[in-house]
């Protein structure tokens, strides 16, 4: 456990160190949540229809989503890893005296929490001096908060369990690009990363619902805004640590398999 | 052009080397504008309408956009990742050679796969010319292919100053991206929904809005006064290309190469 905390340690200094790179990446994150919710407040001015979301609560998603993107993002990849299995240098991780799942856990992990602690503060603070209805509102309660902490912990280590997927499927594929590719943009969607669930067509949130995507995005930022209650969040709760626990199990299994048949690139 | 072309062909073979990889991206490119795309879709289901836009003529507006963009993302590909050039040296062997460097860097790379997403634009404008009552003259067969044309010299012109920008900083910035990705993002959809500031900002800065939203009031017989001047609005593109260019020829004469 020790080793692996300092696997992610290590890795959480490198990703400090791109300052800039944060810099420019809050800018970027400012100005696409601007433009999204522009087009949402054009699309909720007109409309006099029942709406499952109200504008504030969109609002809101919107800025959490742009946030922590680099928690949640199912297309944040390390390309490392993908070079370590097509280039043969898996042998020399071979070699180290850990399991591959956990080091490779705890180094996604780190890299995404470093990327997203340089960036989600100053960008909390700007969104919150936003006029109205640009701004991010409050959570409802302090009850609301916590639990959408934890929900925010749960999903991430849920991301972490998927993209770790995609990587061991590389051993049987060999093509990083293509196949992950499109499980990423499907994830995305179905994640609510497009658009928040609620929004979608009833067919498309049943789709959702039955897939673990929309536990990393979708949920913890409804837990937030409320519109969540905490009674059914804890129940959310308990279905988070349900996925985390069957994609972890099915990640460590096929790791297991694919090494035991592994073929070192060679080079 | 000629060179162009010889370089065009050269990139091709390289590209089809890695037969299955390539299919398998351009089939990817093809899917991720499509998730926006029904992104777009699900939302006109769930509201109606849009400010007074209907589906199919938002459709239009981001078909022509889209596709704009992959065929600027082909050709001007090269401008796109100009900053590994500058940081490996490679830039002065360019400047040795008795040709233009725009021609150079453009042929440096062409990225074939993009035409997944092309296919998928193109299939998005289609669909909605096809539902949308147009009264066709010549005029606004013209216009349309204008619009997409000029959309590419914007798309062109932002990634050229972006690559200019490495000049100074060697390493390419984020920040660029956020004139053409954002820029897309906004120009999906018809200017006139944002605020005015930003609507005044990309029409007169940038000007996707002659491109996007003032000609489509034009194809759609929505405008006020005089058609024509709607008409020929995406030749203002080229008056943002011009100065990209003088920009660029500009920094490569303040050049200082890395020297690895």
């Amino acid at each position: 456990m020790k080793m692996y905390l300092s696997v992610g340690k290590l890795r959480f200094v490198t990703g400090l160190q791109y300052r800039t790179a944060a810099f420019a990446g809050i800018l970027t994150q400012l100005f696409f949540g601007f433009v999204f919710i522009m087009v949402y407040v054009a699309f909720y001015n007109r409309s006099g229809a029942q709406l499952p979301m109200t504008l504030q609560e969109v609002v809101t998603y919107i800025w959490l989503q742009q946030m922590f993107l680099g928690l949640i993002a199912l297309y944040f990849r390390d390309p490392d890893i993908f070079q370590l299995i097509t280039g043969g240098n898996i042998a020399y991780e071979l070699c180290r005296p850990c399991g591959l799942y956990g080091f490779w856990f705890a180094k996604l992990l780190a890299t995404r929490v470093s990327g997203v602690v340089l960036r989600c503060f100053p960008l909390l603070v700007a969104v919150l001096l936003l006029p109205n209805p640009y701004g991010i509102s409050l959570p409802p309660s302090i009850t609301a908060f916590l639990l959408f902490l934890l929900s925010l912990l749960l999903g991430l280590l849920i991301v972490c369990a998927i993209s770790l997927l995609i990587y061991i499927s590389i051993f049987w594929t060999m093509s990083p690009t293509g196949s992950t590719l499109m499980v990423a943009t499907a994830g995305e969607f179905l994640a609510g990363m497009i658009l928040p669930i609620p929004l979608m067509p009833v067919w498309m949130q049943k789709l959702a619902n039955s897939l673990p995507f929309r536990w990393t995005v979708d949920f913890p930022f409804r837990v937030y805004t409320g519109h969540i209650a905490a009674a059914e969040a804890l129940e959310g709760l308990m279905i988070q640590l349900f996925w985390l626990a069957l994609l972890t199990g099915l990640g460590l299994l096929l790791i297991n398999r694919a090494l035991r048949r592994v073929v070192v690139q060679g080079g | 052009m000629q060179l162009y072309l010889k370089y065009l062909s050269i990139l091709f073979r390289s590209q089809m080397q890695y037969r299955t990889s390539f299919w398998l991206l351009t089939f990817g490119q093809f899917f991720i504008p499509f998730s926006v795309f029904a992104g777009l879709y699900f939302m006109f289901s769930r509201f109606g309408e849009l400010q007074g836009w209907s589906f199919f003529e938002t459709a239009l507006c981001f078909g022509v956009i889209h596709m704009a963009f992959s065929l600027s993302e082909c050709f001007v590909r090269g401008f796109d990742v100009f900053s590994s050039l500058v940081v490996s040296g490679e830039f002065d062997r360019l400047l040795v050679r008795p040709r233009s460097t725009i021609v150079q860097v453009l042929g440096s790379k062409f990225e074939f796969t993009r035409f997944g997403r092309l296919v998928q634009s193109a299939v998005v404008l289609g669909w909605a010319l096809w539902n949308l009552p147009i009264a066709w003259t010549p005029l606004k067969v013209l216009t349309l292919m204008m619009m997409v044309a000029g959309g590419i010299l914007i798309f062109a012109g932002i990634f050229i100053l972006n690559a200019t920008l490495c000049f100074w900083t060697v390493q390419g910035l984020e920040v660029g991206n956020l004139l053409t990705d954002g820029g897309r993002e906004m120009a999906q959809y018809p200017l006139n929904i944002y605020h005015k500031r930003v609507t005044l900002f990309f029409t007169f800065i940038i000007p996707f809005g002659c491109v996007s939203y003032l000609p489509l009031l034009f194809l759609l017989d929505r405008t006020q006064g005089h058609g024509l001047l709607y008409a020929l609005l995406p030749l203002a593109a080229i008056l943002f290309l011009l100065p990209c260019l003088a920009v660029w020829q500009f920094g490569v004469r303040h050049y200082r190469s890395t020297g690895s």
